[in-house]
Formats: structure tokens, sequence, C-alpha cells
């Protein structure tokens, strides 16, 4: 037997350990990040940064100014989101929320939080071929 | 005959080009249909009270255009499936209205009414049930808890309780399980400066027997026939100074 250094062997060993832990891993990424389908256009209402953390507080300012204010800006309604991010696929079929091919569902699936929008709201679009303008803040 | 139809087409043409050059120099993007008196991102405000005026006397019985659009609209009376005939919605009805004395027969749609002090506010519990400042009386089903108060409050008996899972809502006019819900006097259509789906159709199939209009302005349609004809409020005893009048009860 090779004579290895303490600290040289607890070194391979865990090498060896994680290379172990980290193959299955690897393999399995693929599976447990949501794939989010791409939306149309280039980009979206805002940086998606700051959509990932954020645009649950859009949504519920939104929500508040709609329906209690009437106002019908369409940069963060719900309404576009469903516009441009579920829109139909080349042979017509569109994504129910349901399953993990919408949008909103595919992440939220993996962060395990409910989403109760689709209760109510449709879950996708009424005009296929609608694209609204990112800079315009009204339509 | 041919010339007849050139000169024709010649002149739709030209009247075409004209209309186009017209948009284009009032303003580039600008198109004069486009034209709004509320811009999306500004509130509404309590200068336009939005009512409706119905008039009974070309109310024909038997006749439902008007909530046969209301619900080709706003997705109700299809979707409910489970639900047993008590439990459906009903945003709009036809009500016939018979003399006993005499026979005579009325017919006329009841719907919200958008009272000025609604009842339905009143008794709400999380301020779900609530009254634009235009006038519009509408439930926020984002914090409704479905506690039918309002439902039972209501002297119109104007609202409905949804008790099914629904699927394939408009997307403007979101609908769901366990809240509470009426006309909306088609809000999504008036911010656009549009004019109700049930005035619409009446219109269309030439009944006009509803208007619907700005009642805080007096030189609007409704106002004017209001000002000369008068309308009613069903139940006005309770002075609930409705939105929607009738005229010819």
């Amino acid at each position: 037997m090779v004579f290895l250094p303490r600290y040289l062997s607890k070194l391979v060993a865990l090498l060896g350990v994680s290379l172990v832990l980290a193959l299955p891993l690897t393999s399995l990424a693929g599976d447990l990040l949501p794939s989010i389908p791409k939306g149309k256009g280039e980009q979206c209402v805002e940086p998606t940064e700051i959509m990932r953390r954020n645009h649950m507080e859009f949504l519920l300012h939104q929500r508040d100014d709609t329906v209690h204010r009437g106002i019908r800006t369409t940069q963060h309604s719900l309404k576009e989101c469903i516009e441009c991010h579920n829109a139909p696929a080349q042979d017509g079929k569109v994504a129910r929320v349901g399953t993990a091919d919408h949008f909103c569902n595919s992440c939220h699936t993996v962060a395990a939080v409910n989403v109760d929008c689709f209760e109510c709201h449709a879950d996708k679009p009424e005009n296929a071929q609608y694209r609204h303008a990112l800079k315009g803040k009204t339509e | 005959m041919s010339e007849q139809q050139d000169t024709d087409l010649h002149r739709r043409r030209f009247l075409g080009q004209a209309a186009a050059a017209a948009g284009l120099t009032i303003a580039p993007g600008v198109m004069l249909y486009q034209v709004s008196a509320r811009p999306a991102d500004q509130a509404v405000t309590s200068q336009v009270r939005w009512g409706m005026l119905i008039d009974t006397s070309k109310c024909e019985t038997g006749c439902n255009d008007c909530v046969s659009a209301c619900k080709t609209e706003n997705g109700w009376g299809t979707t409910e499936t489970k639900s047993s005939p008590r439990q459906q919605a009903q945003w709009i009805r036809k009500v016939k209205l018979t003399d006993k004395q005499t026979g005579h027969v009325q017919s006329l749609p009841l719907m919200c009414q958008h009272c000025e002090t609604p009842p339905c506010v009143d008794v709400c519990p999380t301020g779900a049930s609530m009254k634009r400042e235009d006038g519009i009386v509408l439930v926020d089903k984002h914090i409704c808890i479905g506690c039918r108060y309002c439902m039972m409050a209501c002297p119109y008996k104007a609202r409905s309780f949804i008790h099914e899972e629904l699927h394939d809502q408009k997307p403007y006019m979101p609908r769901g399980i366990g809240t509470v819900e009426s006309c909306t006097l088609c809000v999504h259509r008036v911010d656009k400066d549009g004019t109700p789906a049930c005035v619409e159709a009446c219109n269309a199939e030439g009944h006009k027997a509803m208007y619907f209009g700005d009642l805080n302005d007096p030189n609007s349609e409704i106002s004017r026939r209001l000002k000369q004809y008068g309308g009613e409020q069903i139940r006005a005893d309770l002075g609930l100074n409705t939105g929607v009048r009738y005229q010819g009860l």
C-alpha cells in the first residue's frame, strides 16, 4: 500500500465521495429544474431578474388598480403575461394550467407555491396572434 | 352600367386615400377612432356616473337578445353544467309583469341596478363588494370570501354565487368557484369607451329599448331622455338612487 500523508488521503476520499454524489445529481438536474417555455418577442416587460423576484408584487398592485380604479395599463397585467408566455404552439395547442408545460406551473411546481389565479382567470390567450408593445405603458 | 361602377370605384378609392391621409396628418400613429375620453393609466372619477335606461314599451315579451348577448360576452349560463337551475348564474334576466286587474303584460330586463348607495356594499365584511367612483358596482373576487351576505342584501336578486369549478373563462371577465358575481355593466367595454353588450345587442336587433350613458352629463342621450320623459326606479321606496332606470312601468 502506498503511503499517503493523512491530509492527502482525506482529500482523495472526499473527491471520491463528491464524484459519487455529483453523478446522479447532474443527470437529475434537467428533470428537477423547471423548463420555462420561451415567450413571444425579444424581452419581457421588466428584466428577467426583477420579474423572477417581483412578478407577484406587480400583479397584486395591478389587480387592485384595475378592479377598484379602472386603470387598464397593460404593462403588468396578468392577461398580457398569458398572451406572450402561453402562446399556442405551431400545431395550435395551448398549455393548460394543470400541466407542467404551462409557464406558471413549470416554476410554481418546483417552488411548491400554489397559484390561485387560474381558478378565475383564463390560462390561455383569447387571441393567438396578439403581441403587445413593450415600451408603451398604455394600449 | 360599367362606367357607373368605375366612377363609384374611383370615388371610393379617393375617399379611402383621403381618410388615410387625414388620419396621418392628425398625429403619426394616432387614428381618429382611437381617441379616448379617459387614458388607460388614469383612474375613474366621480365626474362620470354610468347608467342605463330601459324603455319597457319597446321591450318585447319573449325577446331574449340582451340576456343571450350578456351570456356570450361574459361567458356565463353555459359553463355551470353541474349546478342546478336555481344555482346557475343570472347576471341579467327577463321579468314578466302582469297586471291581474287588466291583464296588461309588460316585459323588462332586470340586472344589478348599480345603486348610488348599494346595500351589497354595506353588508360586505371584506370590502370585496364595492362601488367604483364612476358608479359601477362590482365584486372584487380577489378578496371575496363567498359569504353571500350581498346576495341576501340585494333587493333585486341581482347576484349569483359560483358553486363549481369553471374553465375557459373569458380573459377579460374572470369568474370562479366560491365567489359572488353580477352584472358589471360590461366594465371592460366601458373602460374602452364601449357600451354594454346587452345595449349593443338590443340596438343591433333594432329594438332600441336600452340606452347607456353618463347620468352626470346633461347632454348625454340618456340624461336628455330622462329629463324629457322621466324614468322610474324599481323599488324607489328604498331610496337607493339606482343607475338603471325604467320608462313605461
